[in-house]
């Protein structure tokens, strides 16, 4: 059985991945704080089932989806090649599609952005929902990559879109709702984990080696950096987004009040 | 335990749900687009039924071990009282968990590769491997910094804001000044450093930081942490670009 021997082999390295962490919890739980966590078995069950549903989940995206995904991203490269010898940037529109949809749809599955959603609207009480963030996020991650790709295609320079990014996301930090900013921090560097780097890296990679005059090793990188740049935008354009409908609805309220008001006094 | 294997029951359902886009856009890319067949379908479907598993044990997991491990962790912290303690933790956590990362490992390696051909440092096997190791040294030191900062913040109360804006002023003004071939490699360096277990430990720890200690609100300050960790890397490996 070929599965059983990539499971063991999965749930080894991730072990030894998770190893430092081990070592450093019991390291300052022994030195530190020597008193016992409550329900320790309860955690130790629950770890072990992180570790193993991780070791899981990677064999897998190993054995189905990613090298699918990955000679896809080759594929579509190619399709544009197909059409004509020496495409412009219009022609890769499969390209920045695959992009997209495979940037949103390897998001949505992301568990360490599972993890920071539950915690969030476990936090705030219910007030962030968990489903409509992530959705946020992968709408960012979506956007990103694409237009990574488009960059990469017409090969400008890259710290020209990042720190256009970063200005954009300094405004926003200024006139977001105060309450979502780190959460909206905090997401651009969970979206990129196990499920979106080695898809969206191939992704990259494939497309800079295609087309002539781009080198997979300098162009090739960078992808990364849109797919965690544009969740912050997205993710606190959501939350201005719902502040604004909120206040559109307070203010529709408040006329609705006034009117029957006047009505009132009118019939007196 | 009967009501514990319904819940795992609801999440694999759930599971369903998380990964019903991926499998879309493949079929549809595969079918539409492409136009071919789908290779060997009874590795994709032995594959598709492991990773369900293995998402719900995930989830699973989080809820009875990750999550009250970090929290745990935070309250045991805040009841020694020793700022000392939690900062070495913070530092030993963000350290530790970021030198043996394998997106870290393969990413630096092609790394090397990538500086050996922009000419930065000499295209020998030995000046790879250093280079490598040394970066991956800087990360890691730049993710445990991270940590104590974003720790140090929350106990302290300050707004996260302004931390950010001035990361990211910096970040601007050393890409200016680093050469270009370090450049696409920080910056993704900041999103390979927070790994699946790391996560949730690290976002349970600020939030139980946050609930322990008075004054501060579990929502504006206990999330940040890991915006410190993908953001001070990238300003670590651009000056150490300029180093090199």
């Amino acid at each position: 059985m070929e599965v059983i021997d990539r499971i063991a082999t999965a749930l080894s390295t991730t072990l030894l991945d998770v190893l430092p962490i081990v070592v450093v919890l019991i390291g300052f739980q022994l030195v530190a704080l020597r008193r016992r966590p409550p329900n320790p078995r309860r955690m130790a069950i629950g770890f072990a089932y992180a570790v193993v549903g991780l070791a899981l989940f990677l064999v897998g995206l190993e054995e189905a989806l990613f090298p699918l995904g990955r000679a896809m991203a080759g594929q579509l490269s190619a399709l544009a090649f197909a059409v004509q010898a020496s495409p412009g940037w219009r022609d890769f529109a499969w390209i920045y599609l695959f992009a997209a949809a495979i940037g949103f749809a390897t998001t949505i599955a992301e568990p360490s952005l599972i993890a920071v959603s539950l915690k969030a609207g476990e936090v705030s009480g219910g007030a962030i929902d968990p489903w409509g963030l992530r959705i946020a996020v992968a709408v960012g991650v979506a956007s990103g990559v694409a237009l990574g790709c488009f960059r990469i295609v017409t090969g400008t320079p890259l710290p020209f879109y990042i720190i256009a990014g970063y200005a954009v996301v300094i405004v926003q930090t200024m006139v977001a709702p105060r309450a979502i900013v780190p959460l909206a921090y905090d997401t651009g560097g969970v979206t990129t984990s196990t499920v979106t780097v080695p898809l969206v890296t191939a992704l990259g990679l494939g497309l800079a080696a295609s087309i002539p005059g781009r080198s997979p090793l300098i162009d090739g990188f960078g992808l990364i950096a849109f797919a965690s740049l544009f969740p912050m935008i997205t993710v606190m354009g959501y939350a201005q987004w719902s502040a604004w409908r909120a206040r559109v609805a307070a203010r529709k309220r408040k006329e609705m009040a006034r009117k029957e008001m006047t009505l009132k006094e009118d019939r007196q | 335990m009967h009501q514990h294997f319904a819940g795992l029951a609801r999440l694999l359902l759930g599971t369903l749900r998380d990964l019903a886009p991926i499998v879309i856009v493949i079929a549809v890319f595969q079918l539409g687009v492409l136009r071919q067949p789908f290779p060997d379908l009874g590795d994709i479907i032995v594959g598709a039924i492991l990773v369900m598993i293995g998402l719900a044990l995930f989830i699973q997991g989080l809820e009875m071990g990750l999550f009250p491990l970090g929290e745990a962790m935070a309250g045991a912290f805040a009841a020694k009282g020793s700022l000392a303690w939690l900062l070495a933790f913070a530092f030993a956590l963000g350290f530790g968990t970021t030198v043996a990362e394998p997106a870290l490992i393969a990413i630096a390696a092609e790394a090397a590769e990538a500086a050996a051909q922009a000419g930065m440092i000499a295209d020998r096997a030995a000046a790879r491997t250093g280079f490598a190791d040394d970066l991956r040294l800087v990360v890691a030191t730049a993710v445990g910094l991270a940590l104590v900062l974003g720790a140090l913040r929350i106990v302290k109360g300050w707004p996260i804001h302004y931390f950010i804006i001035a990361g990211y002023l910096l970040v601007v003004l050393l890409t200016m000044a680093a050469p270009a071939g370090i450049v696409g490699i920080a910056y993704d360096s900041g999103g390979v450093t927070t790994s699946t277990v790391t996560v949730p430990l690290v976002a349970a720890l600020g939030v139980g930081l946050a609930r322990v200690i008075k004054g501060r609100n579990a929502l504006t300050d206990g999330f940040g942490l890991i915006a410190f960790a993908s953001l001070l890397p990238i300003v670590f490996v651009l000056a150490f670009g300029m180093v090199v």
